[in-house]
Order: structure tokens, then C-alpha cells, then sequence
């Protein structure tokens, strides 16, 4: 297997997986949920950090850059705010 | 090892890491614990990506990151609890334009059809979730009006938006060489994004973050194919899948289809005159503390209008007052109190009320026989009993909180005007039920001040 296949082969298991993973999430945590995996979704800064580093400055490596900032927006401010609602999150002491 | 190797067990490892962090997100005990597994596998992600020997300046990648990072560390740090819808959806508009960017900076002269496919798609549903959460993020914070926006011809426009952003990928694909179809697919994309937002009214904004949630993962998915990265794939839909289980829960909640969420609006609610029997009968803060002196049992439903009040922390004052009295308190929440999936528990949980006491609607709802006074705080169509009694109603069929099956229900209630659907609720006007009318912090502080 190489290529287009072997890709779609792994988008087909980790949908299968997200499904059973997110299912068992209980409903008071949705929101710190969204909120990491709106972090999660800031992977695209993987995928930026090549196009803005290739040092020829042409129109791809700014539109890497600006994509390397957005991302990072999403990365750090996504996994900050969920620490900080899931501080919040405390049992009764009896 | 060669570096090549390196970076994609790398990937791996952060895939990994993404799983598990996710998995302990399945109880509140251990999610803190699971978020910080996330970030760290995002780490081993980033720094593997860094290792890839095309890079040859980091100049700028450090550039960004120093920015957005600042960026999102301050935004982070200084949201309010109640702010945090906009928030996460001004967050979901990033993500989405990353998508878009590196879909289109990923175009080179040789990409083959099925890469063109793929940039097309991160282009496409990166662009849509930019706009869309945009219009979201102004719709929640209100410096758009909240409602919705329709006009005549609107469905022909969508369609014909559609249409044009369908040609324009296709002639794309044909000819990857001439940019002005790769503009008009982007251009379009964006307004796309707007006219799928602006119809769709406030009340319904939980589907539409839960939704444009699942966007940017899916647009971080095909931005994973576009560049032939596999960790953007397995993170992307994890993420997309989170989003689509959340719609759901959403939609189910207010019993109704997606397509109608999207499509429809509240905006068709029947002008026939409901004859509501009984009449609205008005308490004193005094006269319900005496109630509530007396109870044994009280449970507190709390909606959107708690979070506009700011009265979380009072209402927790108020709990432990009623429980030094030796009486049992719980929280009903329902699914779509609030503007986003689980609003209400985290203003309860920053408020200090532990989430043990916090009941979902199916917990609440059998107990409601035993239950002395139901406090409603500025929550309406998720308390309104029509949608079991009233056939006609717009809401018929939505499971909503059976307050009116306690033995006295109040309700904390600024007017007589009706909720965000714009529904009559016959629940104000049953044998059982009395408005606390008021701002719900003054009222409750008012109680406070009674019992202490």
C-alpha cells in the first residue's frame, strides 16, 4: 500500500476510533471537550512549519507563516483554556 | 536512524498520545491529566515537524509561533467562563484559516489530481469554517444581532454559491496552472461560510459551534492529504468526529433533524393563540425564602439567562446555605442550557459547585416527584412543558426538565417576555409555579440576605 490508499485507510480507523473515544465523554465535560479538541485541531501547525521554513521567500512560504501563527493561536490558547476550565472541575468533599 | 524516520515515529508517538489524552477526557477525575498528555503529544508532534531537513530558516516559523502563542496565552488567560463560547469559536475560525493556507500553499506545479482534489477540500471547508465562526463568534458576543437573518431568494443564492464553488473546483483541477479558479473557489468559500451562519438564530448556536468544531478538524484532514501527512489525518478526525457526536447530542436534545437547525430557523413558529389556562402568580422574596426554609429537597435548573445575570456565584451561596439547613440540593442541566455544549457546568464548576451535583436531564427528571422547589434561573424553552403537552407547539416532542412535577416550582425571571424561540410557556401559569420576578442575582442575594 502506498499513497492516496494508505491515507484513507487511516482517516477510515481514527473516525471509527474518534466515535468510541467521544462517545464516553459525559456531558459536563463538552465544553473543556470542544475546547481541546479545538486545540487538537491546531496540528495543522505541523503541515506549516514546512512550507514556512523553506527560506525562499515566495508567496507559499508567507502563507505558511500566516498558517504557523493561526495554528499557534489554536494550539497554546486551546490547551490553556481547558487547563484552566478543567481547574474548575472539582468533587464534593464529604 | 535517519531524521525522515525520526519525524514519523514522532508522529506516531503524538498520535498516541492524542488517543489516550482524549480517553482520559472520559471522566472528570482525569481529564485535566488527559489535556496535558494532548499538549504534550502536539509537542512531539511540532518538534518532530521540526527536524525535517527542508527547513533551512526558522526565522519565521519562531516568528509565528512567538506571536500566536502570545496571542492565544493572553486570550486564554482572560476569557470569562461565559465568554467562552465565542471563544471557542473564534478559535475554530483559526483553525480553519491554518487549513486553508497550508491547503493552498501546498500547491505546486506538479501536483497530481488527487492532491488538486485534496486542496481544493482544506481550501473549501477551511474556508467556510473561517467566515462561518466569524459570524458565529459575533453572534455570541453579540455585536452582530443574534437573530436570524433571512431574506427572499435565499435559497436560490446558496444554490447558486454551491454551484459556482463546485465549477470552480472542477475547472481547478483542469487547470491547477491558471490561479483565478483556485481565487474564486476561496472567495466563494468564504462567502459560503457567511450565508450558512446568518440564518441560523441564537437559540440554535449550540449545533452550529458543535458543528464548525467538526469543520476545522475535518479541514485540518484534508489539509493532512494535501500535504501527505498522516498525524493531520488521525488528529483531524478525531477532532471531526468529536464535533459530529456533539451535533448530534445537540440536535437530539431539541428534537430536531440537522437539516432543519441549518436550513429552517425558528422563524415559521405558528401565530395560532394557545389558550394557556390559570394565571401568573407572583412571590415576594420573603415569602419564598419561608418556602425554602422549609425544604428538604431543592433542585436548580439554571439556563442561558444565569450566565447574563452572572448569578453562578451567588446561586452557589445560596447552595450551601440551603444545605447547612439540612437540605439536599442537585443541579438539572439540560443538554442545551446555554450557548455550547456543557456552557452551564463549567460556570457551575468555576463557581465551585462540584460536579457531582450536577445532574444531566435523565438523572434529574425521575427524581423530580420527590423534589420540594425547582428553582428555574433564567432558563425557558428547556423547562417549558408544552413540549409534552401542547401537540401544536413548535417544540412538541423535545425532552425538556419536568420541573412543573415538584412540588412547588419558582421561577427567577426578569419579564413576562417569552424565551429565545419565542414560544409561550405554559409552565409560568400551572397551580404550582411562582415568579420571583427580577434580576436573578438581586434575587437570590435577596434570599441570601433572608437566611443569614
Amino acid at each position: 500500500m502506498s499513497g492516496a490508499e494508505y491515507l484513507l485507510f487511516i482517516l477510515m480507523l481514527s473516525i471509527f476510533l474518534g466515535f468510541e473515544l467521544i462517545n464516553k465523554v459525559p456531558a459536563t465535560l463538552h465544553t473543556p471537550l470542544m475546547s481541546g479538541a479545538n486545540a487538537i485541531s491546531g496540528i495543522t501547525v505541523v503541515g506549516a512549519v514546512a512550507l514556512a521554513g523553506t527560506g525562499n521567500e515566495n508567496a507559499a512560504m508567507w502563507l505558511g507563516v500566516g498558517a504557523v501563527t493561526l495554528a499557534s493561536i489554536n494550539v497554546v490558547g486551546g490547551y490553556m483554556v481547558t487547563d484552566r476550565m478543567l481547574s474548575f472541575f472539582k468533587k464534593k468533599e464529604d | 536512524m535517519t531524521t525522515e524516520l525520526m519525524t514519523q515515529l514522532g508522529y506516531v508517538l503524538a498520535a498516541g498520545l492524542f488517543i489516550f489524552g482524549l480517553k482520559m477526557l472520559g471522566s472528570p477525575a482525569t481529564a485535566r491529566r488527559g489535556n496535558m498528555i494532548s499538549a504534550i503529544g502536539m509537542l512531539v508532534a511540532i518538534v518532530s515537524a521540526l527536524l525535517d531537513q527542508g527547513i533551512v530558516d526558522f526565522t519565521y516559523i519562531a516568528a509565528g509561533m512567538v506571536v500566536g502563542g502570545a496571542i492565544g496565552a493572553i486570550a486564554a488567560r482572560a476569557v470569562a467562563m461565559t465568554a467562552m463560547p465565542e471563544m471557542v469559536a473564534l478559535f475554530n475560525g483559526f483553525g480553519g484559516a491554518a487549513s486553508l493556507l497550508v491547503g493552498w500553499a501546498a500547491l505546486s506545479p506538479d501536483s497530481g489530481t488527487f492532491t488538486l482534489i485534496t486542496i481544493v477540500l482544506s481550501i473549501l471547508i477551511g474556508g467556510v469554517t473561517l467566515t462561518g465562526s466569524l459570524i458565529a463568534y459575533g453572534k455570541l458576543s453579540e455585536t452582530i444581532g443574534s437573530g436570524a437573518i433571512t431574506f427572499s431568494g435565499q435559497q436560490i443564492v446558496n444554490s447558486l454559491v454551491v454551484l459556482g464553488i463546485f465549477g470552480g473546483a472542477v475547472m481547478f483541477c483542469m487547470n491547477p496552472a491558471d490561479p483565478t479558479w483556485l481565487y474564486i473557489v476561496i472567495g466563494l468559500a468564504l462567502v459560503f461560510g457567511i450565508m450558512a451562519v446568518i440564518p441560523i438564530g441564537g437559540a440554535d448556536m449550540p449545533v452550529v459551534i458543535s458543528l464548525l468544531n467538526s469543520y476545522s478538524g475535518l479541514a485540518a484532514c484534508a489539509a493532512g492529504f494535501a500535504i501527505n501527512n498522516n498525524v493531520l489525518i488521525v488528529a483531524g478526525s478525531l477532532v471531526g468526529a468529536s464535533g459530529i457526536i456533539l451535533t448530534q447530542i445537540m440536535c437530539k436534545a431539541m428534537n430536531r433533524s440537522l437539516s432543519n437547525v441549518l436550513f429552517s430557523g425558528f422563524a415559521s413558529v405558528s401565530s395560532e393563540e394557545t389558550v394557556i389556562e390559570g394565571e401568573i402568580k407572583p412571590i415576594s422574596v420573603d415569602d419564598a425564602y419561608y418556602v425554602l426554609e422549609a425544604a428538604t429537597n431543592v433542585a436548580i435548573i439554571p439556563g442561558y439567562g444565569m450566565a447574563v445575570a452572572q448569578a453562578q456565584h451567588v446561586v452557589k451561596e445560596l447552595t450551601e446555605l440551603l444545605e447547612n439547613n439540612g437540605c439536599e440540593v442537585n443541579f438539572g442541566i439540560h443538554p442545551v442550557a446555554g450557548r455550547m455544549p456543557g456552557h452551564m457546568n463549567v460556570l457551575l464548576a468555576e463557581a465551585d459547585v462540584p460536579y457531582d451535583q450536577l445532574l444531566e436531564m435523565d438523572e434529574i427528571n425521575p427524581r423530580m416527584e420527590t423534589v420540594d422547589v425547582a428553582i428555574v434561573i433564567g432558563a425557558n424553552d428547556v423547562v417549558n412543558p408544552a413540549a409534552r403537552e401542547v401537540e401544536s407547539s413548535p417544540i412538541y416532542g423535545m425532552p425538556v426538565i419536568n420541573v412543573a412535577d415538584a412540588r412547588t416550582v419558582f421561577v427567577l425571571k426578569r419579564s413576562m417576555a417569552s424565551g429565545f424561540a419565542g414560544i409561550e410557556n405554559p409552565l409560568f401559569y400551572k397551580e404550582n409555579t411562582r415568579m420571583l420576578f427580577g434580576d436573578a442575582k438581586e434575587s437570590i442575594g435577596g434570599l441570601i440576605r433572608e437566611f443569614s
